[in-house]
């Protein structure tokens, strides 16, 4: 079977062979239609390249570490992205390489040229649900056209398409992928042509901007749009947006440029030109025997097909379908720079204000009937940032992944999460509390005479307690019910702990990022240079706010738990009615998870009348590399963490950044939540203590004081039988 | 992760899809492994099979009766890695015979009816395992224990 296969050869192929924008094409090519000049690297290419380097175990692995419906969304970019770098670490076999490469020197010599997806499987899918695969635009050279090949065939497990996998029928042991590689047309305007709109079947849609497809299509440039009679064929409206930018090619790849002033007065295409534009959808149409949503471009004075495929109805997610939110997560980097300045500029400090005006209130001077007020109006304002923390700083942490996958396209690292190194060091709050603790303890622990004396009395000496004052006033929301007696204890035995730690233990924000930085930039000159430090500190500042985020929201719940208790308390010293009316729970697992069910409700462990069930390995995924041996101290509440001991290996649901201030002490963090970029993962990270994430029901499957094996390199937790620790040759 | 009824199905599932285990016995400190044909009665607690007597495994059985099987439905593919999965028994062999003997023959020649004759020849000797537990691995490296409440 053929590698490689000239368009026009290709209209009677299999649509196995050649895939769905391939097979369109090439028919509208043969019938007369103007295409451009394309050859289709096969699925039998793609069957070659995994089955050389191993690929399909590797990927079924990938996607088989648990079931898939108990992975997060993050779990599953997490997984996509490992994929990926296993694609693009895997060299092509010598003879498919030598093949490819003269084929594609044949038909493009050096022009440029786009690199589409065109995959067989698409086309079984209902709905239309675009960017679920990679296209590259403006590729030089046949090396560079086979690396994005390679990166194409990768995006048939793109995080997009896994969430789809149901619909799209994918296993890794049958599913292929095919490759377009289309001549670039030196397109001037370009547009999409919904030959009946998804909204209403008597309209057509023409949608154009200046420029390249590209910033239409990911909605960076939006288009000027024209809604028309199917019938008539008649302009009903006509949308003009403000013009400012559009995508043309760069010395490789786009960029987006800002449009001269004499195209942004006018729309890219003329009345008549709207009219050849629906004129061609309805051929497509007639041809195909379906209505078309048809890719298009004006490009040497011709009207080009670029891409024709049946108008789908657009994903209409009912509400427990969250995978249209998740894909509105993937932000391009003008809107993630945009996003950057606002959560930082505005949302963050505004957060932080409505915060410290609750915090200064008096609960306990407030009479009854305030106190329910007041009540409410912190549900209320918890509410308000729950919401502005999921459609607004959630999409932040895209400016990591956006890092990462162009991190590792550029360095191609053994770690697919080596990037995650060049982000720390960044002075995020909840290490600045943890370097507070880190004083305290290290002057207990200079000090035996004053650590007796706080271990006796539970005070220390005046400068110690002004310290002490002082964490509490800054960070004293942190430590769950710090505010009262019981609490500023808890901080304290957790002090005495923390300085019986041997030197030389974690401090936190070590490690070679410098080192890292450095390499990664020297890879580039002059305006990518520019760009790759920009993308960088952008995902700088998004890890950075990722975690403020979480410990202002943070603020935020404990007020409104305090306010609880208050009136929780009242109740009781009466005999009334107990935990008040709400009786909320703080619901940081909801928020930082939005796909986990309200309340956060663990299906009980089924058990069996026949067998005692003991678990013995468990496996989830690598967020932090290290192994560690210990006890395990599963903790459900705060109070909890004041009972570990240095060493203990911290089991938790999620970690939530209320907690993160005991992550030194641990010898390694086991969580339910899965995802490299959470909370938890971060900081173990920052202190280089092994972590792993993503393991079912963590909290309920392992009981405090079990030994454990944590394996931070494969993912994966040990529970060694009668407390022995895992046997060794060393 | 499983829970103790979804890896009582796998159990189930393997020992009725699978028709060879391999058996580890051991003489003299030195494990040794064979393949065999098996069946399992119907509340996995107990497994049947069946040996010559002239055998080693018969001979070392008679040592010591300890015994491991491992069973699996892994298909030489590279996906057997994610897809394959595999359950470690641990128990106790001894030696059926009477009514118990014909009774545990019928089990076994009820899953294996082309091993009659080997099955019902004068020495052909059949062994009941009391098991102990099954180890149950999946999706490569998830393993979790089953042991058998008596």
């Amino acid at each position: 079977m053929k590698v490689l296969l000239p368009i026009h050869q290709a209209a009677g192929a299999e649509r196995a062979l050649v895939g769905g924008k391939t097979l369109a094409l090439a028919r509208l090519g043969a019938a007369g239609f103007q295409i451009p000049q394309a050859l289709c690297v096969t699925t039998e290419a793609y069957r070659r390249f995994v089955e050389s380097g191993g690929l399909r175990g590797a990927i079924a692995r990938e996607l088989g570490r648990k079931r898939f419906e108990d992975m997060r969304w993050e779990e599953i970019w997490d997984a996509a992205l490992r994929i990926r770098t296993l694609f693009d670490r895997t060299a092509w076999p010598v003879d498919l390489d030598a093949a490819l490469r003269e084929g594609i020197r044949s038909a493009f010599g050096d022009r440029p040229v786009a690199v589409r997806s065109s995959a067989p499987g698409e086309d079984g899918v209902k709905a239309s649900f675009a960017g679920l695969h990679e296209s590259f635009l403006n590729v030089l050279g046949p090396a560079a056209v086979l690396d994005h090949v390679r990166l194409v065939f990768a995006s048939l497990w793109s995080d997009r398409a896994l969430l789809y996998r149901k619909e799209l029928g994918l296993t890794p042991a049958e599913s292929e992928m095919a490759v377009l590689v289309q001549e670039m047309v030196p397109a001037e305007r370009s547009g999409v042509v919904f030959g009946e709109s998804p909204s209403d079947p008597a309209q057509a849609v023409v949608e154009s901007v200046w420029g390249l497809n590209e910033g239409l299509v990911d909605g960076t440039v939006e288009p000027d749009r024209w809604i028309l009679l199917r019938g008539t064929g008649s302009v009903v409206s006509h949308h003009a947006p403000v013009r400012e930018k559009r995508v043309i090619p760069g010395p490789a790849g786009t960029v987006l440029s800002n449009l001269p002033p004499d195209l942004s007065g006018r729309p890219p295409i003329s009345d008549d030109e709207v009219c050849a534009v629906f004129r061609l959808a309805l051929e497509a149409e007639a041809f195909f025997g379906s209505p078309q949503d048809v890719e298009w471009c004006f490009g040497k004075g011709l009207l080009h097909v670029l891409q024709s495929r049946p108008v789908t109805a657009r994903s209409t997610p009912d509400g427990s379908d969250n995978r249209s939110w998740y894909l509105s997560l993937k932000r391009s980097f003008a809107n993630l720079k945009t996003l950057r300045a606002r959560v930082e500029g505005e949302l963050l400090p505004a957060m932080g204000r409505e915060a410290e005006a609750l915090v200064s209130i008096d609960l306990p001077a407030l009479d009854d009937g305030k106190l329910e007020e007041e009540i409410r109006r912190r549900e209320a304002a918890v509410r308000k940032w729950e919401g502005i923390y999921k459609n607004e700083f959630i999409p932040l942490a895209h400016g990591v992944r956006l890092f990462g996958q162009f991190y590792n396209d550029k360095i191609a690292p053994e770690d697919p999460f080596e990037f995650t190194r060049l982000l720390s060091g960044t002075g995020m709050l909840s290490l600045e509390r943890n370097a507070l603790l880190n004083d305290l303890a290290q002057r207990l622990g200079a000090d035996p005479l004053l650590a007796e004396r706080v271990g006796r009395d539970g005070r220390g000496d005046a400068e110690f307690e002004s310290r002490v004052g002082r964490l509490f006033r800054d960070y004293g929301d942190f430590f769950g019910s710090a505010g009262s007696e019981a609490g500023r204890r808890g901080v304290l035995s957790l002090l005495l702990e923390m300085s019986r730690r041997p030197p030389g233990a974690p401090g936190g924000s070590a490690g070679d990022g410098a080192a890292l930085r450095d390499r990664f930039l020297s890879r580039f000159d002059g305006e990518a240079r520019t760009f790759a430090e920009e993308l960088l500190s952008l995902a700088r500042d998004c890890y950075r706010l990722r975690d403020d985020d979480n410990i202002v929201l943070g603020r935020l719940q404990v007020a409104l738990a305090r306010a609880v208790e208050e009136k929780g308390r009242r109740g009781s010293g009466r005999g009334g009615e107990g935990a008040g009316p709400t009786g909320r729970a703080v619901p940081i697992e909801m928020l930082n998870d939005p796909s986990s069910p309200p309340g956060g409700g663990v299906p009980p462990i089924m058990e069996s009348a026949s067998f005692l069930q003991k678990d013995r390995q468990l496996v989830g995924h690598p967020a932090g590399p290290g192994f560690a041996q210990g006890p395990a101290r599963v903790v459900r509440k705060s109070a909890d963490l004041f009972e570990m001991r240095t060493g203990e290996i911290l089991v938790c649901d999620a970690v939530d950044p209320n907690m993160t201030f005991a992550i030194p002490l641990a010898g390694a963090v086991v969580e339910r939540r899965g995802g490299m970029l959470i909370h938890g993962a971060i900081i173990a990270r920052e202190y280089g203590i092994p972590c792993v994430t993503g393991i079912p029901d963590a909290v309920h499957r392992i009981r405090t004081g079990d030994m454990l094996s944590v394996d931070g390199y494969l993912g994966i937790v040990t529970r060694q039988e009668s407390n022995r620790r895992a046997a060794s040759f060393r | 992760m499983e829970d103790a009824p979804a890896l009582e199905r796998i159990v189930r599932e393997l020992l009725a899809s699978q028709r060879l285990a391999v058996l580890s016995t051991e003489t003299g400190g030195a494990p040794y492994s064979n393949l065999i044909a098996f069946a399992a009665a119907p509340d996995l607690k107990t497994l049947v099979f069946t040996t010559s007597r002239p055998t080693r495994k018969f001979s070392n059985l008679c040592g010591n009766a300890r015994v491991s099987l491992l069973v699996d439905n892994r298909s030489n593919r590279e996906e057997d890695f994610a897809e394959a999965a595999a359950a470690t028994i641990l128990g106790t062999a001894r030696e059926a015979t009477g009514e118990e003997g014909e009774a545990s023959l019928a089990l076994f020649l009820e899953k294996h009816p082309y091993l009659s004759s080997f099955a019902r020849s004068p020495e052909c000797a059949v062994f009941r395992v009391e098991v102990e537990a099954y180890y149950v691995v999946s999706r490569f490296q998830s393993v979790s224990e089953l042991h058998v409440r008596r």
